[in-house]
């Protein structure tokens, strides 16, 4: 018995769960309801192009600030005592094991005109804050949602930083600034890479947190899909060719970024 | 520069648990749904009423079947195509692992809506079976299993691959020397492989909400609750998951406290994590 | 006072129906132990909550079948998951102009109302209605009128037109329909033409008074206006006359007001069997039992809605019974008009610009083409730009 046989189980899994999905889906994106070839559907996406504007342009915003706020906590964790990291670090992944719609849920609460910041805000006599079903509010529950994966891989190309080489900069005559934009970024990058596309990828393709902050005319591409194939305008096949092109955008941009990843060094890809 | 840094990581993790301490502050609230955010008084009534939702009760077992059996089958089936990829030729092994990355790469809504679309034309060819438990199940398989084989593969890498020739050079049968001397060393791996796994396929809703058919699981459960006249029953939901979710996350703390780069796997488990 | 009818209600269906449900049902006995898949609107059954009557636990216990209780939100979201989710539910319940959809596509089928005997309970001026002339797939569950919820604290002034909803004085306070036949319905009763016009520019107008809306909109919701309006949230909110009594018990400066300038929707929600059932005599055995009168009773007790069975409302305490906004005058009735089923263009047109609606103006192919063709051109620019430097670095 070969070893390799061992995977022949998984390879027939693959094919029929992961291939011949993705094969159903071209195929009704290239289909019309009576199974006739049409290229209407990739066509009628394009009516839907300032939605995919505005995915990539939140998704986008959201992922900058992730990086802003999350380096710097990362940064701070690597940087504290040893025995306190493991803490830190659990404390960011904590509310990660919570269903995201209920900590998205619970953002509804703190962010309505009535809600508890603006009751706050009341309380200290400053004037109320517009805040729910902003596209604001949609950047923010994505940030929420999303920046644990910010700082989790940024926390640990941070820490496999060899201290020797930065104090080798600092015996050179390096000021901390100099020491942290020459050495400590750059050596970081690969973690800032694979931030960003892990924040950047769900951003993009969220269909909850759109529907629950941000009101009725901040949807995005996930809704345009969920609305094709169970919501109230039934259209798989139109569904099928905006998942298309939503895969094609996904995959580009995954493209470009492991074109950043210099020589394989995070395995996987999305992962760490 | 010090008390700087301090400060700021305070702000973010009160910007992380400020939205859980609300949720779960107010599950104590005795109020007349008037509003969210009044707080008017300690009650435990929402927790009361939560025991007897029998929907609600159904959905966790129904979570907790699919959890357990995604695990356990993703397990095995991905670490028999961890120990069968890594000897394959070059060439396949590329192929294999670009499609196995392909769920994770790809946006969980077109992953969902693919399977859902599969489902339903099997579903249409074997005379109108609902979608529902089976679907989900497999449904499941399917995306946990890439993170078992990646968190598999690396121990192999890491084993003598000699020994288990060795094994068998000594008269001992294939599938003895495999949990005789494979399975020992990269037992980490598939643990972890394992629990992925199970907390992926608790969490996951996007996948679920286009495979389930006429079952509900939690997540889809706890949608339909946000989409509802609230209660605040859905904060007693939250608290008492929250507090089961620390409660696992001591035990593998534990577990994962004896192994060296914690944290970096902590980080690669969470890689999906909120599906 | 509710807690006590309901006492009574659930008493005398223990006492005095079990017998004569055997007795009914007896020419095809349901089998015990099928759990029957039930899709319903949200809040729409009596639940248990508030000492109401379980209606589904009660069906159980009488019958021994099991019900899978789950919920939608609109009708066309109900269509989608059954034309193209792969669910097969038992019992569904659309709305008028679905129900005629469902038969011409041949989603749902006959009943045998020989297993459903309490449909003599149901009025005649509910039976045989337009959606389904012969009355031979639908049972009928409740009516209602849509109207306006308003917030008398905000909004002091007489509701009696639709026109209030476009009123820049509350934007950002207006909540609106997150389904396209209802918001399309309201936009049409402004501009004065039919719910079920077949003329594409009658649409294309009305979709351009929504989208005028939309600036002023909070939000599109369903039934999340309960929790909206109640917590001052939103101020006005267009929303189905039979959650009147619901929310003004949850905030009592909440009013509720039919226009009068223009139209109304009139609306029969009704019960019916998919094709694709699994158990139809257990589905009719439910039908059944949600058609006795004391089951309506307490259902529309529950969920405040107005029932097509007289024997049903005799059962319902006087205020509600009575109450104009749950059994409106004929006068509204007479002003109203009922939503159906759309030529497949007009439907098709529908979803179009419902769509183009919720998602903002429409784009052109050729921005998402330069938007991919920019990403793309990013990602050869420094594959390229790698090759050249790592062939000069070889050098």
């Amino acid at each position: 018995m070969r070893a390799k046989s061992a995977s022949y189980p998984y390879l027939v899994w693959m094919v029929l769960f992961i291939v011949v999905p993705m094969a159903l889906v071209v195929a009704f994106a290239l289909t019309d309801r009576s199974g006739a070839f049409t290229l209407k559907n990739l066509a009628g996406v394009g009516l839907y192009s300032n939605v995919f504007l505005r995915s990539i342009w939140l998704g986008a915003i959201a992922t900058a600030v992730s990086l802003l706020v999350g380096y710097p906590l990362a940064y701070i964790i690597a940087k504290s005592a040893g025995h306190r990291q493991g803490v830190l670090v659990m404390l960011v992944m904590l509310p990660m094991w919570m269903n995201f719609l209920l900590r998205t849920y619970a953002w509804m609460t703190l962010l309505e005109d009535s809600g508890l910041i603006n009751r706050a805000l009341a309380a200290l006599g400053l004037p109320p804050a517009h805040m729910i079903n902003t596209q604001g509010a949609v950047v923010l529950g994505m940030v929420y949602n999303y920046i644990p994966y910010m700082i989790l891989p940024l926390y640990s190309v941070l820490t496999k930083i060899d201290p020797s080489v930065i104090e080798a900069a600092q015996d050179l005559g390096a000021d901390a600034k100099r020491v942290f934009l020459r050495i400590t970024l750059p050596l970081s990058m690969p973690g800032v890479i694979s931030g960003i596309t892990m924040v950047f990828v769900p951003a993009v393709s969220t269909f909850i947190i759109s529907k629950m902050l941000g009101g009725g005319s901040n949807l995005l591409i996930g809704d345009l899909i969920d609305m094709q194939f169970l919501g109230s305008a039934y259209n798989p096949n139109l569904g099928s060719a905006i998942s298309l092109v939503l895969m094609v955008l996904i995959l580009i941009c995954m493209g470009i970024m492991n074109q950043f990843d210099e020589n394989g060094a995070t395995e996987g890809g999305v992962l760490v | 520069m010090r008390a700087l840094s301090r400060v700021y990581a305070v702000l973010v993790y009160v910007f992380l648990y400020a939205p859980i301490a609300v949720l779960i502050l107010f599950s104590f609230n005795d109020t007349n749904v008037m509003s969210r955010s009044v707080w008017s008084g300690f009650s435990l009534r929402w927790y009361r009423q939560l025991f007897q939702d029998r929907m609600l009760l159904q959905a966790l077992e129904n979570t907790l079947i699919i959890a357990v059996v995604a695990a356990a089958v993703s397990t095995v089936l991905g670490t028999a195509a961890a120990i069968g990829i890594g000897a394959m030729n070059r060439w396949a092994r590329r192929v294999v692992m670009n499609i196995t990355n392909f769920p994770m790469v790809n946006p969980d809504i077109v992953t969902g809506v693919s399977l859902m679309l599969l489902f339903v034309a099997a579903s249409r060819f074997l005379g109108g079976a609902s979608l529902g438990m089976g679907s989900l199940i497999l449904a499941h398989i399917t995306f946990c299993l890439p993170y078992v084989i990646l968190s598999v593969m690396p121990k192999l890498r890491q084993m003598d691959p000699n020994l288990y020739e060795a094994a068998q050079d000594l008269g001992c049968a294939p599938f003895p020397a495999f949990f005789k001397v494979v399975l020992p060393e990269i037992a980490p791996g598939v643990v972890t492989g394992m629990i992925m796994a199970f907390t992926l396929s608790i969490d996951d809703f996007v996948i679920s909400y286009f495979t389930s058919g006429t079952t509900q699981t939690l997540p889809i459960f706890i949608y339909s609750m946000t989409r509802k006249r609230v209660s605040p029953e859905i904060n007693a939901l939250s608290t008492l998951l929250f507090g089961a979710v620390i409660f696992l996350l001591l035990i593998i703390n534990f577990r994962a406290a004896r192994e060296t780069g914690g944290a970096a796997k902590a980080a690669k488990t969470e890689g999906g994590g909120t599906r | 006072m509710k807690k006590w009818i309901a006492a009574v209600l659930s008493a005398v269906l223990l006492a005095g129906c079990s017998p004569a449900f055997a007795a009914e049902s007896g020419q095809a006995a349901p089998k015990d132990g099928v759990t029957l898949n039930v899709y319903n609107w949200g809040e729409y059954i009596a639940s248990g909550s508030d000492g109401t009557m379980d209606v589904n636990a009660e069906f159980t216990k009488q019958t021994g079948i099991r019900v899978n209780y789950t919920t939608f939100e609109d009708n066309e979201s109900m269509y989608s998951k059954l034309a193209g989710g792969g669910a097969s539910y038992d019992v569904i319940f659309p709305s008028d102009y679905m129900v005629s959809k469902l038969i011409k596509e041949k989603l749902v089928q006959k009943l045998d109302f020989r297993n459903i005997p309490n449909y003599r309970y149901i009025d005649p001026e509910y039976r045989n209605l337009v959606y389904d002339p012969k009355n031979e797939y639908s049972v009928p569950y409740t009516w209602g009128v849509v109207g306006i919820f308003y917030n008398k604290k905000y909004v002091k002034e007489k509701v009696d037109s639709w026109k209030i909803l476009w009123d820049r004085r509350y934007a950002g306070k207006i909540l609106m329909f997150d389904n396209p036949r209802d918001a399309f319905g309201i936009a049409q009763e402004i501009l004065g033409y039919s719910f079920n016009s077949t003329n594409p520019e009658e649409w294309n107008a009305a979709a351009e008074l929504l989208e005028k809306q939309k600036p002023l909109v909070q939000a599109y919701v369903m039934d999340q206006i309960f929790n909206k309006m109640s917590s001052g949230e939103a101020w006005l909110a267009p929303y189905y006359a039979g959650d009147a009594a619901t929310l003004v018990a949850d905030n009592p400066n909440i009013g509720f007001a039919i226009p009068t300038k223009e139209k109304t929707n009139f609306f029969v929600d009704a019960i019916c069997i998919p094709s694709s059932a699994k158990h139809k005599k257990e589905a009719e055995a439910y039908i059944d039992f949600l058609c006795r009168p004391e089951v309506a009773a307490a259902n529309m007790e529950a969920v405040g809605y107005s029932t097509p069975e007289s024997a049903a409302r005799k059962l319902l305490p006087e205020e509600m019974r009575e109450d104009p906004i749950i059994y409106p005058p004929k006068s509204v009735l007479k002003n109203s008009e009922t939503f159906r089923d759309l030529p497949e263009g007009t439907g098709l047109l529908l979803d179009t610009l419902w769509a183009q609606v919720k998602m903002g103006s429409s784009g052109d192919t050729g921005t998402l083409l330069a938007v991919l063709g920019a990403f793309l051109a990013v990602y050869i620019g420094i594959v390229v730009y790698k090759k050249i430097k790592r062939k000069k670095e070889l050098q």
